[in-house]
């Protein structure tokens, strides 16, 4: 069809991890999750899940042992927020690195 | 006294000092600091005014309409998709004559989206019926502003104080705060001869016949068509308003002058760049450069007062160079620059008219290196001198995903 | 760029506060008569921990120029860690002055072909009374110590003014500490 060849550049972003590159690198401080405290972990079965709601980036699993895709992790805090048991807890990056 | 601060501190620095009595905005980048600053004042009892919060750019600009209506000084600022969503009631203000003063924080319009800068917001209302004056550092932002309320006044046509987004309200630079009592002397009390006042009832811009009829005394009443000329006509005149309020200014504080264009190295140029805003600036470090490094006689036209258009200065300026080269940011889509456009009819008549290129810039944020502009020009002032691979079409400098092809069909 | 332009880049994280630490050394440069202290900040869309930078440029005529400094004469990093993602030293003029924020000791430090700064600006922070993480004060003595650009004391009463109200003392402090500890390569 014609419009094939018209509109060729328009602003539109896919869906998906990455398309503003590794966003990761923004924290400052970096989600650590307690499992002894962490809902599903704990009874072992599918529950709460609330961070996993919640993260505005969609980087955390939806797994009995949540994992976060640290590369994409903007470090906003909002998993420790809503976290119902406190299990979450925002570490300074620094801890992380290797003197 | 000298101060350090950013651009829209300066503006709203200025806005307080000419007595504003009511603003009413809307936050927008880049434009939020100025109005969080004024509001902060109002709020510390540093500013007699009424700030009025409101849900939209179309209320701040009615509320605005109101009050000046209603007999007091008022102010509003936007950037971007909020002077757009304002636009029914820019043109409404115009058409009403009332002497408001907006800074528009110049920014891209979306989409798609941007925060950055070009003059694409405000070129888009060239045509509403304001004065548009294109700043280009902090001192003239807060000078132009005060001159600007007393411009409106005087000419009864709101004014537009167009400054660069980021490039000016966010960068911090020195300049002088004006003396209150320097301002007051300078800047007359606001006086609205139509005051909305319950001892004289008026209708104010309720339907006007495309004939004239007759008023309560049986003379003849404006109609749509005249008072529109009249809009038009005035507009010209307050060309020679802005240079008798400069001469004015600069009496009082000693500096101004060139209010309608600053012209730069123009005696011997044999070349000469047109721009707004801190693009002006930006050219001065770049054609001192071309004239030492190669020789090539160019001067710079900052193009200041942009509507009304200085038809007259324009000429003055630029007929018998040999070559005029427009570098803006903003267009008339489907068309080209809209500043190009409107050097090149002014210069129509002219019997030695200059050859004249245009080139696209900047365009939502575009990163404008002083390298990119050295070249550019250089090899513009070269095409000019050769009359050769000269195009009508805008050239759209710095392109990185698409290849410009206008000027190769 | 013109050469009697002094041309300064910092490198912080969006809400470090480089740019008040740039703006408050642009104030204390215009005071001490540069009167052409500029402080342009490069902006992206504003996001809390993403790297960023400010163009500071110094003079003692009016500027102009507006844009970006591509050409650095010297560089001011606010937390050494944006070292491994951003490339500070991209376009710095050779022997040109890094001054870093990093608990590194200066020889661990040392980048070949210029001039390095070294203050672990988060400790002397903490130690002056400041909330974890306050390092933007702290690095303008830094600075001041690694350039002798701007008087340490000039810009520690820009900090009091600046932070009337909101720790001044502690943010001076932290400062002036902060220009006593840095270590600056011979």
């Amino acid at each position: 069809m014609g419009q094939d060849l018209f509109a060729i550049m328009t602003s539109n972003a896919e869906g998906g991890e990455g398309d503003a590159g590794n966003t990761g690198s923004w924290r400052v401080e970096r989600p650590v999750i307690n499992m002894a405290l962490c809902t599903p972990a704990k009874k072992q079965k599918a529950s709460c899940h609330l961070c996993w709601l919640y993260c505005p980036d969609g980087v955390i699993s939806k797994d009995l042992e949540p994992e976060i895709i640290m590369e994409y992790c903007k470090g906003c805090g909002i998993c420790a927020e809503e976290c119902p048991t406190n299990a979450i807890e925002m570490v300074a990056e620094s801890e992380f690195v290797e003197e | 006294m000298n101060v350090i601060d950013s651009g829209n501190v300066a503006a709203a620095t200025a806005v307080k000092l000419a007595k504003a009595d009511v603003i009413a905005a809307y936050p927008i980048t880049p434009q939020t600091p100025l109005t969080e600053k004024l509001s902060q004042m109002i709020d510390e009892g540093e500013m007699d005014a009424e700030y009025v919060a409101v849900e939209s750019e179309h209320s701040a600009l009615a509320v605005c309409i109101g009050a000046a209506s209603a007999g007091v000084r008022a102010f509003t600022a936007t950037s971007a998709n909020g002077l757009l969503y304002m636009s029914e009631q820019v043109h409404w203000a115009a058409g009403a004559r009332l002497p408001l003063v907006m800074c528009v924080v110049n920014r891209g319009v979306g989409a798609p989206w941007t925060v950055w800068n070009d003059h694409q917001d405000s070129i888009s209302q060239r045509d509403a019926g304001w004065i548009q004056i294109y700043v280009k550092d902090h001192q003239e932002i807060m000078d132009t502003t005060i001159k600007a309320f007393r411009l409106a006044e005087e000419v009864s046509i709101p004014v537009m104080v167009c400054y660069d987004g980021y490039y000016l309200s966010h960068t911090y630079m020195p300049y002088d705060v004006p003396e209150q009592e320097k301002v007051d002397q300078f800047l007359p009390p606001y006086h609205y001869k139509h005051t909305l006042t319950p001892e004289a009832p008026e209708n104010l811009n309720s339907v006007t016949m495309p004939d004239t009829r007759k008023d309560i005394r049986g003379d003849a009443a404006p109609c749509y068509m005249d008072i529109r000329y009249n809009l038009h006509d005035e507009m010209i005149q307050s060309i020679e308003k802005f240079e008798a309020i400069d001469s004015a200014f600069q009496e009082i504080f000693e500096r101004g002058g060139n209010p309608v264009v600053t012209p730069y190295r123009m005696d011997d140029a044999e070349h000469v760049v047109v721009a707004m805003g801190t693009l002006a600036n930006q050219f001065k470090v770049v054609i001192d450069r071309i004239r030492e490094e190669s020789g090539i006689k160019v001067g710079v036209l900052a193009i200041n007062l942009y509507r009304p258009f200085p038809i007259d200065y324009i000429i003055k300026a630029l007929e018998g160079r040999k070559g005029v080269v427009v570098y803006e940011k903003a267009l008339s889509y489907g068309n080209q620059g809209a500043l190009f456009g409107d050097v090149k009819s002014a210069l129509y008549p002219c019997e030695k008219r200059p050859v004249i290129q245009n080139h696209i810039i900047g365009l939502g944020g575009r990163e404008i290196k002083t390298d990119t502009l050295y070249e550019t020009l250089i090899a513009s002032c070269r095409k000019a001198d050769e009359n050769s691979g000269i195009t009508d079409t805008p050239n759209w400098v710095g392109l990185q995903t698409v290849e410009p092809t206008a000027a190769e069909r | 760029m013109s050469s009697d332009i002094i041309e300064i880049r910092w490198h912080g994280r969006g809400g470090m506060g480089a740019i008040t630490a740039a703006k408050l050394v642009a104030e204390g440069a215009f005071l001490s008569g540069y009167g052409g202290a500029i402080m342009a900040p490069t902006f992206g869309t504003e996001r809390r921990g993403a790297p960023v930078h400010t163009s500071l440029k110094i003079s003692k005529e009016k500027i102009n120029d507006l844009s970006p400094i591509e050409t650095p004469d010297i560089v001011v990093v606010l937390d050494h860690m944006i070292m491994s993602e951003v490339d500070v030293t991209a376009g710095l003029k050779p022997g040109g002055m890094v001054v870093l924020n990093t608990p590194k000791s200066l020889e661990k430090s040392k980048i070949n072909g210029y001039r390095v700064a070294v203050a672990h600006v988060n400790e002397i922070a903490l130690e002056s009374g400041l909330r974890k993480g306050i390092v933007n004060t702290g690095i303008i003595g830094a600075f001041a110590k690694a350039t002798g650009l701007v008087d340490i004391d000039v810009l520690s009463d820009c900090i009091e003014r600046e932070f009337a109200g909101k720790r001044a003392k502690e943010n001076a402090a932290a400062a002036k500490t902060t220009y006593e500890r840095t270590q600056v390569e011979e």
